[in-house]
């Protein structure tokens, strides 16, 4: 039915938190202030359809803000991981 | 209610806060600062952001506190009460969705298939308003096959043909004419053969060099199998209205081939199925619909169960980045240490396979210290004590 070229854009799905991909001084500072190295963060794969999306690669740090029912925005971080 | 003055300086107070505690948090607390009744100063703005600071501090979970085992334990109790019964009819008197302890349990253990998958897809504008366009993309929607309008095979042994009585009350209910079904058939790679149409709802194919009847049957077969129209999956597709808007409710789901289909709003477009969300959505897509089922399941047996607990299940399960179950094939089975694991499921096939290995036991988990007798690493267990002899 679908042609493979035609691939829908996730991210304007409501399931879907605004991701973005953090610049190398921004994700040093995220971890110094978290405390952790980037492993200890949830991860994402490469492969994830908004990882393509953002155009996100392996090592960095993606900026995730949901909009949550209880606290208003919620910013996560994941670290992207091969796969 | 504050004076005009001391409103720049109240968003001042706030901006301060902003970071420190969640923004539902400062927009409530703006809220009831300018609704309220009496007269608030620049002093009581002060003493009223400095407690609800210290209030806010003293409500945050303590390090070292079990969230997992009162998360555990807070969606599990009223679980208990939940009806064991799987199928409820869930307002579509065709469709029944599983729901309660089997649906909890589904999810949980994050199964590639649902036992009832399911779709509620939302339209444009434009076809949400009317009846017959929102029928006319659940036609394009539901899978049909020949077999679904057929009313009657025969097989002609004699002239080598294949006779099809199409139903009419079918093909009008599928939007379908003869003249399709004909268009399909006539696709298929079947060699020579000539098609007559002795009434309107009658197709017969004779083939010119067909010489058994075992390759008679095949053909019927490939015929009755073929598609016609709609998206893999998808067994059936109803209308329904939904406040002021009509949205199709699916039987069977396939998330990639409905995002392709015209008329669809590919942003509110929902499905149950966990796998095919994190596929075509991605991780944080999926860990927002685990939230959502489990809070709805759990909703919809009366329970109320704070959200906390369910997002720290969701979070658990999509960590690595791809949804795993609860249990030995996932959060539990990947767990560093032997001891858990062996305490959990298959005992001895992980002691053997560990020794075998000659894995090491580092004894930082709850499980393993309780094992043999240790202090465990929560709570005030958390912490140690350091001592510097050369300050002495």
């Amino acid at each position: 039915m679908r042609s493979s070229s035609k691939k829908i854009d996730p991210s304007v799905h409501v399931l879907v938190p605004k991701h973005e991909v953090l610049s190398v001084e921004e994700a040093f500072k995220v971890l110094k202030e978290l405390g952790i190295g980037p492993e200890q963060l949830p991860w994402m794969r490469a492969s994830d359809p908004m990882a393509r999306t953002i155009n996100a690669k392996p090592g960095d740090i993606v900026k995730i803000t949901r909009k949550s029912p209880i606290v208003g925005e919620l910013v996560v971080y994941r670290y992207v991981v091969s796969g | 209610m504050i004076n005009d003055a001391d409103k720049e300086y109240l968003e001042q107070a706030l901006s301060r806060l902003s970071g420190k505690i969640p923004s539902s948090i400062i927009l409530k607390l703006r809220d009831s600062i300018v609704n309220s009744q009496i007269e608030i100063t620049r002093e009581e703005i002060d003493k009223i952001m400095e407690m609800v600071m210290k209030d806010y501090l003293s409500s945050l979970v303590h390090p070292g506190e079990a969230i997992g085992v009162v998360a555990a334990q807070s969606i599990g109790e009223p679980g208990t009460q939940m009806t064991l019964r799987t199928f409820h009819f869930a307002g579509v008197r065709e469709l029944n969705v599983t729901l309660g302890l089997p649906r909890l349990i589904e999810i949980v253990d994050a199964r590639k298939v649902p036992s009832t998958p399911m779709m509620t897809i939302y339209l444009n504008p434009e076809y949400a308003k009317d009846r017959d366009m929102a029928l006319d993309v659940a036609r394009r929607i539901e899978y049909t096959r020949v077999e679904h309008v057929v009313e009657t095979v025969n097989l002609d042994v004699g002239g080598m043909g294949i006779i099809l009585k199409l139903d009419p009350v079918l093909l009008k209910d599928k939007g379908l004419t003869t003249e399709d079904v004909e268009k399909v058939i006539k696709k298929l790679k079947m060699g020579d053969y000539r098609v007559e149409n002795p009434d309107e709802y009658t197709i017969a194919i004779y083939f010119e060099n067909m010489d058994t009847v075992t390759g008679l049957f095949k053909i019927r077969e490939k015929i009755l199998s073929t598609k016609i129209k709609g998206v893999k999956g998808i067994k059936r597709a109803i209308i329904r209205k939904k406040g002021d808007e009509y949205v199709i409710i699916t039987d069977g789901s396939n998330l990639e081939g409905v995002l392709g289909v015209k008329g669809v709003d590919v942003s509110r477009i929902e499905t149950n199925n966990l796998h095919e969300v994190e596929s075509v959505l991605g991780v944080e897509a999926a860990r927002e619909l685990i939230t959502r089922e489990i809070k709805r399941v759990l909703e919809e047996q009366g329970l109320d169960v704070d959200i906390r607990h369910i997002e720290l299940v969701s979070d658990i399960m999509t960590r690595t980045g791809e949804v795993r179950q609860i249990g030995r094939h996932g959060v539990t089975g990947e767990k560093t240490s032997v001891l858990a694991r062996a305490a959990f499921e298959v005992t001895v096939k992980h002691l053997l396979d560990a020794a075998a290995r000659g894995d090491m036991e580092e004894f930082k988990g709850v499980v393993e210290n309780i094992i043999i007798g240790q202090p465990i690493k929560l709570g005030t267990g958390m912490v140690e004590l350091l001592m510097r002899p050369a300050n002495r």
